[in-house]
């Protein structure tokens, strides 16, 4: 967006000189005529309809939009929930797992993808056959992933099983199927797809590092270890916010896992706020409380995108 | 540019017009039965409708329990391009109706004679303020019990009649070391199963004030709670593996012995026919012990939408077929339901069909018949699904009594009117 409203910024200036012809005032006007469906398309269909579910979760609508505002009850209703823990409310279970998952999901795809890279950077043979191998779990779609992981966890068909019909009858890996920990097979499922993809991110850093500071540490008697706790992991912070973004909006976003893996858990334990969200306005038919949860979760995203570009963009100028 | 675009839409919804000034010979149709079972049963009427010159066009959307059909429709009708008629539940047709995108039938349907075949209790969701809007396609009843009959032998047992000896049953399952009850932890199931011991332990006035009626006095009293310990009873004869589990691989587990029994919808008589199991010798179907007499139904319906002159003609002509003798018997001999009227012969159905169809004759007849709150048509979605989702915490121990489960019950219905 601000490249677009840059340009038309720029232009005009250009374009009022009255000698210009018209070949060269057309070259001039056709980044904005490229970038004009687009731009609208996005005006409309992302921050119309955003402002359009703004404008919902003041309603009462049920199971058709309602244009009359009626306040925040919604929001109210959300509010309560929040707090109500024993037994848990689906939003209460929605925002905790969203917690556990966001953070254990967001923190071992950077550990694990850091780890994997800096070993893959070694230097060692094979590097093109194995690297495949590990960004391969990032083509496959969130359903497939979970799908194959609901298989293997299934006490009754994977993992378990096999290792009981192997002999390792005390063997026990029920998780799955337990209220209190089928968010963790959420989390190991998320970390298989998308660590790998982490990993890429960051063997490109650590390729982009200038080969010389790392010699003069060497030279300076720098253990391996130092070398990358002193040197190489600073000079990756810009990877580790574009890898902190992509994994936090894949963690907000992922429904689609929660669904194929647990089907929403045992009595909805799995649930994130995006299931929350997908139940409440089109099952149940509350379009007022599932808009008012995805403000909720627009605003969640905000919260962390916009100190992101922020920091961005304040570096530029240097 | 944007005189021209209009010109050019004018233009064309012009042409289209004089297209359509004669009658559309189409029956557009958005439905969810795209299984094997589902899709045969459905033939029958794309052949019906043949027969009498109108073409076919399904907008089939895939997925068992229709929330994605439901999308689609939604969109459709946000969009003004009503299909000619579409499958719905319960609630829908009346929201849809509400909402006054719904058709008028009622011609027809004195025509045919509707009002006095169809069920009453099924009326109050095919006609909305009079009109009839929706025409009936089959009734399902959910307090079944399905059982294996090689291991009922087994075990030495007999049909039960009361909660108690369900009880007892389950125990000689357990000692003869079979899985006693086969269910699949989704909260859908567990509310089915819900339905039948509430309908069991209250009996039908009970049922019909609590999960109809939505009296609170009735949700709060000791009945719902013993009906919830007679629940958490249940839940004891499952496997450990249970939690997540799809119904029809539950209905799979009867089939092959390696469970006693399982509540279910008459659905599953679709999974013993696939599987080449005839009632009476490989399974046998009883009433859920207690409720014998009641009949707790959900029904598919196909919602009639208010579309241009020019495709009522279809519209009638499907309606018609669809609830006409010959289509809903050989439909639900197919489909494992019972036909929707209550005067269609019983010749072709099987012996569980036979006894389906008598039940809802009694029951339609005697005031005993129920609209499933699990499967929506007890309340609205709202209210079902708060339901479903304490039926199903209860079940997998986030609420721990039942006390504490009525509360919840009580609270979860309140907040969702």
């Amino acid at each position: 967006m601000t490249t677009v409203t840059t340009q038309i910024k720029l232009t005009p200036e250009h374009g009022a000189r009255p000698d210009v012809s018209m070949r060269s005032r057309l070259q001039d006007a056709l980044p904005k005529i490229v970038l004009a469906p687009s731009f609208a398309i996005t005006i409309v269909f992302v921050y119309g309809f955003i402002l359009w579910t703004v404008y919902l979760s003041f309603t009462n609508s049920k199971t058709f939009p309602s244009y009359t505002l009626t306040g925040p009850r919604a929001y109210q209703r959300l509010w309560r929930w929040t707090f109500e823990s024993d037994p848990p409310s689906s939003w209460y279970t929605s925002i905790t797992n969203m917690g556990i998952f966001g953070f254990l999901y967001i923190f071992i795809c950077l550990a694990l993808g850091l780890f994997l890279a800096i070993l893959l950077d070694q230097k060692i043979r094979g590097e093109g056959v194995l690297r495949p191998i590990y960004l391969y779990p990032m083509a496959l779609s969130f359903i497939v992933t979970g799908v194959a992981w609901k298989w293997f966890l299934d006490p009754g068909l994977g993992l378990e099983q096999t290792l009981h019909q192997w002999g390792w009858t005390s063997f026990h890996f029920d998780w799955i199927k337990n209220k209190d920990f089928v968010i963790y097979t959420v989390v190991i499922a998320g970390v298989w797809q998308a660590s790998g993809f982490i990993m890429a991110m960051f063997l490109a850093g650590l390729r982009g590092i200038d080969g010389e500071i790392m010699k003069a540490a060497q030279i300076d008697g720098a253990t391996t270890f130092q070398l990358y706790r002193r040197i190489v992991i600073p000079l990756l912070r810009p990877v580790f916010l574009s890898a902190f973004i992509v994994l936090a909006h894949l963690a907000i976003k992922s429904y689609d896992l929660v669904v194929a893996l647990t089907s929403g858990g045992p009595g909805g334990s799995a649930w994130l706020p995006s299931n929350f969200m997908y139940e409440y306005t089109f099952k149940r038919n509350e379009m007022a409380v599932g808009s008012a949860s995805a403000v909720i979760m627009l605003m969640t995203i905000t919260a962390i995108i916009v100190p992101y570009l922020y920091s961005e963009l304040r570096e530029r100028p240097r | 540019m944007l005189r021209k675009l209009l010109i050019g839409t004018a233009l064309g919804s012009g042409l289209a017009f004089a297209a359509h000034a004669q009658d559309v010979k189409e029956v557009e149709m958005l439905h969810w039965w795209t299984s094997g079972g589902e899709a045969a049963a459905l033939n029958v009427l794309k052949e019906d409708l043949a027969k009498q010159g109108f073409a076919w066009k399904d907008v089939p959307v895939a997925g068992g329990g229709g929330d994605a059909a439901m999308t689609a429709l939604k969109a459709m009708v946000a969009a003004g391009n009503y299909p000619t008629a579409s499958q719905m539940l319960g609630y829908t047709v009346l929201d849809y109706a509400a909402a006054g995108v719904m058709g008028d039938l009622t011609e027809t349907a004195v025509k045919e004679g509707w009002d006095k075949s169809v069920p009453a209790a099924l009326q109050k969701f095919s006609v909305y303020d009079g009109k009839w809007v929706a025409a009936p396609v089959n009734v399902h009843s959910v307090n079944w019990l399905w059982i294996n009959k090689a291991v009922m032998d087994k075990i030495g047992g007999t049909e039960p009649k009361t909660f108690d000896e369900f009880v007892a049953l389950l125990d000689k399952a357990k000692a003869a070391g079979v899985i006693p009850l086969a269910l699949g932890g989704q909260n859908w199931q567990e509310a089915t199963m819900f339905d039948s011991v509430v309908l069991s332990t209250g009996g039908p006035e009970f049922y019909k004030k609590a999960f109809n009626d939505l009296d609170e006095e009735q949700l709060k009293s000791d009945t719902m709670k013993k009906s919830f310990d007679n629940l958490a009873k249940l839940v004891t004869y499952v496997d450990p593996n249970f939690s997540g589990r799809d119904w029809n691989l539950a209905t799979a587990m009867v089939i092959k012995g390696d469970a006693l029994v399982q509540v279910m919808g008459d659905w599953a008589k679709g999974e013993f026919n696939a599987a080449k199991k005839t009632p009476g010798t490989d399974f046998l179907c009883y009433r859920f012990p207690g409720t014998d007499g009641s009949v707790v139904y959900n029904s598919d319906m196909f919602g009639m939408f208010d579309v241009p002159e020019d495709r009522k003609a279809a519209q009638v002509a499907l309606a018609t077929a669809t609830l006409s003798k010959s289509f809903q018997s050989a439909f639900n001999v197919v489909k494992g339901s019972v036909p929707a009227r209550t005067d269609v012969p019983d010749t072709d159905f099987d012996a569980c069909g036979k006894k389906g169809m008598a039940d809802l004759k009694a029951a339609s007849e005697g005031g005993t018949l129920f609209g499933s709150l699990a499967q929506g048509y007890g309340a609205p979605p709202a209210v079902a699904n708060a339901y479903k989702d304490v039926v199903s915490k209860f079940v997998h121990g986030q609420i721990k009594t039942s006390d504490e489960a009525v509360t919840q019950l009580v609270n979860a219905i309140e907040d969702a009117k």
